[in-house]
C-alpha cells in the first residue's frame, strides 16, 4: 500500500512535468503540422539557462527569466528559420528542427560541458512535506505539482477567455480556416511557437533540479514526449493531459513492480527455465524495461489507433 | 455479366451530422456517356468519391457491373474496372509524361510489384506508352517532368493516365475546368476518342460541353436527383431549369 | 517510336534506355571507372618508405563503402519512396549481428560458408527485419510512419543494451573475419583485401540498387510518392508498395551491416542506435535526396567530417548540423541538386561567366567559415578540450583561449566575413537570374 501510494504520487508528479512538454508540443503539432524536434531542446535549455541564473541571481528570478529565454528563442527560431523553411513542406520543416536540436545540443556541451552540471534544488524547498507510511514526501515535489497545475489553469483561461485563445482552438482543428477568416496566422503561429517552447523551458527549470541537468537529457526525454503525444492525439490538450498522466504513473510504476513474464506464467503453472526459447525476455523484470514501455505503447497506438486517444485529426 | 455498370441504390452519404446524398438511386448502363450537372455543393464530387471508394456510405449500395464494392479500397475498385480522374489535377509531377502513362500501364500489364523487370527493355510497355503519348498529342513533351506541363498539357495527361490501363468505367471530374474554348474542343473530342465504348460518367459544368457528349444527363441538386434524362427533355425540364439552368439554356 | 529513345531524368541527366550491346557499353564504362578509382585511392595514401598501406586511410575508406550502401538504402526510403525514418540504422545494424553470428559459427565449425557471402547473410537479416518491422510500420505515412519508426529504433536500441543472447549486451558481439573460408583463398587478415571486399560489395550493391529504380516497383514507389492517391487509381496499393521498398531497403542495409562486421570484426548497440540513423539521414539529405548518387557524395562529406575533423575537434557534430540546416533552408536538393541547377547554364555554353561571381562569395565564405570554427574551436576547447588536457593549436602556433584577442578574431572573421558575403550575394544572384533567364531563352533548361 505504502509503495502503491508512493508511486503514485510520484508518478504524478513526473506526469504533470510531462503534461507541461507534451502540451506545448501538442499545440505546435496540431495547428502547424510541425513536429518539433528541438522541442526537448528548449527543455534542456531552461534546465541550463535557470542553472546559470541560479548560480548569480537565484532560483525565483530564474523561474521567470529562464522560460522568457526560451520563449525569445523559440520566436526567433520561428521567425526566422521555420518560417522560411515551411514553403519547402513538413518533411523540411521536420528535418530543420532536427538539426536544430543536434545543433543545440553540441552549443549546450561546448557553453556548459560535457558533465552534469550541479543544478540543485533550492535551500528554500529543500525538505519533506509530508511523510506517506515512513516515506518523506519532498516539499520540491509538491512545489512541482503547483508550478504544472497553475500552468495548466493559465493555459486552459488564456485559450477558453482570451480572443487569441479561441483563434489558437479554432486553429487547432481546422488550421486553414483560421487563415482564411483572416485572422493574421504567421503572428498567431509564432505566438504559439513561443509560449510552447517557453513552457518546456518552464519544464526544464522545475525539472532539471529533479532529474539530472546534462547534454544528453534533450535527446532522452524527446522520444518520452513525442509518445505522449501521439497517444494523447493530435488537437486534443486533454487527450495529451491524460496521456502525460497515464505514461507517468506507467513509468513510476513499471519501476517499482519487480516482475517479468516468466512470474506471470509461473501462475498459470509454466515454468521458465534456461533452456525455454526467448529465455532472455521473458525473464527481464520489469524494471529494466520500463523505458522501453513508452516505445511499445507508441508503436502499437501508431499501428492500431494511429489518432490517439482523443485525436481528432490526423497526424 | 451485368448490363448496369454503375448501380446506386439509396445512397446516402454523411459528414457528421451534414447530410450530403440524400438518397440517390441512378443506373448507368454498360457503354453509356452519363454526365452529371448541377450547382456547386451538391454533391457531384461526393457522389464521385463514393463510387471510387475514397469515401464509405453512410447507407444504401454501390454496385459495378453487379458487384457491391462495400468496403473496397480505391486500388481494389480500380482492379475490378474503374478508373477516375480528379478536379484538382492528380498526377506524378516529378516523373516525366512517359513514365507517368507507363506507370498507368503497369498494372494492367501484370507487372505487379515486380523488382527484376528492367523497365527499358519491356518492349511492348514503352510501344505502348507511346502510342497513348500520341493519342493524347503530348509527344512533344514525352521526357518533360509532368509538374512543369502547361494546365491543359496536365488535364490531357491526367484523361491519359486515367484511361490508360483499359478501365472499362471511366469517371472525369471536371476535366475540362479552366480550359479556354479551343482547349475545351480539343479536350472533348480527346475524350471522347478514349472514352470510345467504354462507360463514361462525367461531371461538367461547361454546357456546351456536356450537350454535346453525353447520352443522360442527371441533374443533382442538394444532393438529390432531380432529373435524369436524355440531354433534350433536360433542357426542357422546368424544374432544372429553375434549379440550375435558367430559363435561357442554349 | 521505339524504346531506343533517350529518356532524361527530372535531374536533366541522361539515362540511357537501350538493351543493346552498345549500350551497355556506354553505361558501363563509368561504373568501372569509379570502381578502378576507388582501387586506386588508397595507394596515394601508401608509405613507400616501409611498403604499408595506411591503416587510417583504408578503414576510413571501407567505412566509406559500407555507409554509403547504407545511406542509398536509406534513401530508397527517404528519397525513392518519400518515407522519412528515424530507426534505418536497426536494420543495419541487425543485418550487422546477424553477420557477426554467422562468422562465429563459421570459426566454430558449425557451419561453412564463404567469408565472401558473409555481408549476403546481413542482407538477408535486414531482409527478414525490414518485413517484420515494415509490416507494423508501413500501415501508416508521413509523419506517423517517422514515429513509428523513431519507436521501432529506441526499442531495438534498448534490446541491444539489455540482451545478452543476440545482442552480446553492452560489449556487442565480437568476431573473426579470419575464417579460412573465402572462395578465393584470401585471408582478410589485411586491411588491403578487406577493403577490396568492401569496394566489390559496394559496387554490387550500388549497382543493384540504381537497377531497382528502374523497376515497375521502383518507378511506382516514385509515384507513390508523389501522389499515393493517383497510384491508388493506377491499381496499386500504397501500401503494399510502401512495405516492398522497406522490406527491399533493409537487405542493403543488412548487406552494409555485414560488411561492418567484416570490417570491425565487433558489432555493438551503437550500430543500431538513434545516432546511427541519424547518420544515414543527414548523409541522404546533404547528399541530395531526389537523385539516386547524392547519398553517395553526402556519405563522403559526412564520413571525412566525421573521421577527419574528429580527430582535430570534438565539434565535427555541430559542423555537420550547421551544414544541414543550411541545405534544409537553402539548398533541399542538396549538393546534387546545386550541382543539377548548374546544368542549364551549362548548356547555354556560358557556364564560365560564373567563376569571378563564386570566387567573390567564396572569399567572404571563406573568412566567415574561418571565424565560425574558430570561435566554435575556441568554446569547445575551453570546457571540453582543456579538461582532457590538450592545448589549442594552429598549425605550429599555438593559441590561448583565455585571452581575448582569439575571440576578437574569431568574431571579427565571422561577422565581418558575413557582411561582406550579403553584399556580394546579391551581385551573384543577379548574375545568376541573368544566366537563367538566357538558358531559358535558348531553350536548354531541361
Amino acid at each position: 500500500m505504502e509503495v502503491f501510494l508512493v508511486s503514485l504520487l510520484n508518478g504524478l508528479v513526473y506526469g504533470m512535468l510531462l503534461f507541461m512538454l507534451a502540451s506545448g508540443l501538442t499545440l505546435i503539432l496540431s495547428m502547424m503540422g510541425v513536429l518539433n524536434f528541438a522541442h526537448a531542446s528548449a527543455y534542456m535549455l531552461g534546465a541550463y539557462f535557470a542553472f546559470t541564473i541560479s548560480q548569480y541571481i537565484g532560483f525565483w528570478p530564474a523561474l521567470v527569466l529562464a522560460p522568457l529565454l526560451c520563449g525569445a528563442i523559440g520566436a526567433a527560431i520561428e521567425m526566422y528559420g521555420l518560417r522560411r523553411v515551411h514553403r519547402n513542406g513538413h518533411i523540411a520543416e521536420l528535418l530543420f528542427t532536427f538539426g536544430l536540436a543536434l545543433i543545440i545540443e553540441k552549443v549546450v556541451q561546448m557553453t556548459w560541458g560535457l558533465i552534469p552540471v550541479p543544478y540543485r534544488i533550492p535551500a528554500g524547498l529543500d525538505f519533506p512535506l509530508f511523510t506517506v507510511y515512513g516515506t518523506q514526501f519532498p516539499a520540491y515535489r509538491a512545489f512541482m505539482l503547483l508550478i504544472s497545475a497553475l500552468m495548466f489553469g493559465a493555459i486552459w483561461l488564456g485559450l477558453t477567455r482570451t480572443r487569441i485563445g479561441l483563434v489558437i482552438q479554432a486553429a487547432l482543428h481546422h488550421p486553414e480556416m483560421v487563415g482564411a477568416l483572416g485572422h493574421n496566422v504567421p503572428r498567431v503561429f509564432t505566438t504559439v511557437f513561443a509560449a510552447g517552447t517557453a513552457l518546456a523551458g518552464l519544464a526544464g527549470v522545475i525539472g532539471g533540479n529533479y532529474h539530472v541537468t546534462e547534454p544528453a537529457m534533450a535527446f532522452t526525454m524527446g522520444p518520452i514526449v513525442f509518445v505522449v503525444v501521439v497517444f494523447g492525439g493530435l488537437g486534443s490538450l486533454t487527450g495529451c493531459f491524460i496521456a502525460s498522466l497515464l505514461m507517468g504513473l506507467i513509468q513510476t510504476f513499471a519501476v517499482v513492480l519487480d516482475y517479468s513474464v516468466a512470474d506471470l506464467l509461473k501462475w498459470f503453472g509454466l515454468t521458465v527455465t534456461s533452456a525455454t526459447p526467448f529465455h532472455e525476455v521473458l525473464t527481464v523484470p520489469l524494471p529494466r524495461i520500463g523505458a522501453l514501455l513508452p516505445y511499445v505503447l507508441l508503436v502499437l497506438i501508431l499501428v492500431f489507433k494511429p489518432r490517439g486517444l482523443m485525436g481528432t485529426r490526423d497526424t | 455479366m451485368s448490363d448496369v455498370a454503375i448501380s446506386l441504390r439509396g445512397v446516402h452519404k454523411s459528414f457528421g451530422r451534414t447530410q450530403i446524398i440524400r438518397g440517390v438511386d441512378l443506373d448507368i448502363p454498360r457503354g453509356q456517356r452519363h454526365a452529371m450537372i448541377g450547382p456547386n455543393g451538391a454533391g457531384k464530387t461526393t457522389l464521385f468519391n463514393l463510387i471510387s471508394g475514397r469515401f464509405s456510405l453512410t447507407s444504401g449500395t454501390i454496385a459495378l457491373n453487379g458487384r457491391s464494392i462495400d468496403g473496397l479500397a480505391p486500388h481494389e475498385i480500380n482492379r475490378l474496372g474503374l478508373s477516375r480522374s480528379f478536379q484538382i489535377t492528380s498526377i506524378f509531377p516529378r516523373l516525366t509524361v512517359f513514365e507517368n502513362i507507363r506507370c498507368g500501364l503497369l498494372w494492367a500489364r501484370g507487372y505487379r510489384y515486380s523488382f527484376w523487370h528492367l523497365l527499358g527493355g519491356q518492349r511492348a510497355l514503352n510501344e505502348e506508352a507511346d502510342r497513348l503519348i500520341e493519342q493524347l498529342n503530348l509527344q512533344d513533351r514525352r521526357n518533360v517532368p509532368a509538374g512543369l506541363l502547361s494546365y491543359a498539357e496536365q488535364r490531357a495527361l491526367e484523361v491519359g493516365i486515367t484511361v490508360a490501363g483499359g478501365a472499362e468505367i471511366v469517371l472525369l471530374d471536371e476535366p475540362t475546368a479552366g480550359m479556354s474554348h479551343s482547349e475545351t474542343e480539343y479536350a472533348v473530342a480527346l475524350i471522347r476518342a478514349v472514352t470510345e465504348g467504354k462507360t463514361l460518367l462525367i461531371v461538367e459544368h461547361d454546357m456546351s460541353v456536356v450537350f454535346g457528349l453525353a447520352d443522360v444527363i442527371t441533374v443533382l441538386v442538394y444532393g438529390e436527383v432531380i432529373a435524369s434524362d436524355v440531354p433534350a427533355r433536360i433542357r426542357g425540364d422546368k424544374a432544372v431549369q429553375e434549379a440550375y439552368l435558367g430559363t435561357e439554356a442554349a | 517510336m521505339s524504346a531506343d529513345a533517350t529518356q532524361r531524368a527530372p535531374q536533366g541527366r541522361t539515362l540511357v534506355a537501350a538493351p543493346g550491346s552498345a549500350g551497355l557499353a556506354r553505361r558501363a564504362w563509368p561504373w568501372l571507372v569509379a570502381i578502378v578509382a576507388a582501387l586506386l585511392l588508397p595507394w596515394l595514401f601508401f608509405d613507400w618508405s616501409t611498403r604499408r598501406h595506411s591503416g587510417f586511410a583504408l578503414t576510413m575508406l571501407s567505412e566509406i563503402g559500407l555507409m554509403a550502401i547504407f545511406a542509398l538504402s536509406f534513401n530508397m526510403q527517404m528519397g525513392q519512396a518519400g518515407l522519412l525514418s528515424f530507426g534505418h540504422a536497426i536494420l543495419f545494424g541487425l543485418g550487422g549481428y546477424c553477420a557477426a553470428h554467422t562468422m562465429n559459427a563459421i570459426k566454430a565449425g558449425a557451419m561453412w560458408l564463404p567469408v565472401e557471402l558473409v555481408p549476403l547473410v546481413g542482407g538477408l537479416g535486414g531482409l527478414l527485419f525490414g518485413v517484420l518491422f515494415g509490416y507494423v510500420a508501413t500501415k501508416q505515412r508521413a509523419t506517423a510512419f517517422a514515429m513509428i519508426t523513431m519507436g521501432l529504433g529506441e526499442l531495438v536500441a534498448a534490446c541491444a543494451l539489455m540482451f545478452m543472447g543476440f545482442f552480446g549486451g553492452e560489449g556487442g558481439i565480437s568476431t573473426d573475419r579470419v575464417t579460412g573460408t573465402s572462395l578465393f583463398g584470401v585471408s582478410y587478415s589485411s586491411s588491403w583485401q578487406v577493403y577490396c571486399l568492401v569496394v566489390a560489395w559496394t559496387a554490387i550493391a550500388v549497382l543493384l540498387m540504381r537497377l531497382q529504380t528502374q523497376t515497375p516497383l521502383g518507378r511506382m514507389a516514385n509515384a507513390t510518392r508523389d501522389n499515393f492517391e493517383r497510384a491508388q487509381f493506377v491499381g496499386y496499393d500504397p501500401r503494399m508498395v510502401r512495405f516492398c521498398q522497406f522490406a527491399l531497403s533493409g537487405f542493403f542495409a543488412g548487406i552494409g551491416g555485414g560488411l561492418y562486421a567484416i570490417v570491425y570484426e565487433i558489432v555493438t548497440f551503437d550500430t543500431v542506435a538513434a545516432a546511427k540513423s541519424a547518420t544515414a539521414l543527414l548523409a541522404a539529405y546533404i547528399g541530395g535526396a531526389g537523385g539516386f548518387f547524392g547519398p553517395f557524395l553526402g556519405t563522403i562529406v559526412v564520413v571525412l567530417l566525421q573521421s577527419g575533423v574528429s580527430l582535430l575537434s570534438n565539434a565535427w557534430l555541430l559542423y555537420v548540423g550547421v551544414l544541414f540546416i543550411i541545405m534544409v533552408m537553402y539548398a533541399p536538393g542538396g549538393l546534387v541538386g546545386i550541382i543539377a541547377q548548374h546544368a542549364p547554364i551549362a548548356r547555354a555554353g556560358r557556364l564560365r561567366e560564373l567563376i569571378v561571381p563564386y570566387v567573390r562569395i567564396l572569399l567572404p565564405g571563406a573568412f566567415s567559415v574561418f571565424g565560425f570554427v574558430l570561435l566554435v574551436e575556441l568554446a569547445s576547447f575551453t570546457t571540453i578540450g582543456a579538461a582532457q588536457g590538450k592545448a589549442f593549436k594552429i598549425g605550429p602556433h599555438a593559441v590561448d583561449p583565455a585571452t581575448a584577442f582569439p575571440w576578437l578574431l574569431g568574431a571579427a572573421a565571422l561577422i565581418g566575413g558575413g557582411l561582406w558575403l550579403r553584399l556580394e550575394a546579391r551581385g551573384f544572384r543577379a548574375r545568376w537570374d541573368a544566366l537563367i533567364a538566357d538558358a531559358k531563352a535558348k531553350g536548354v533548361m531541361l
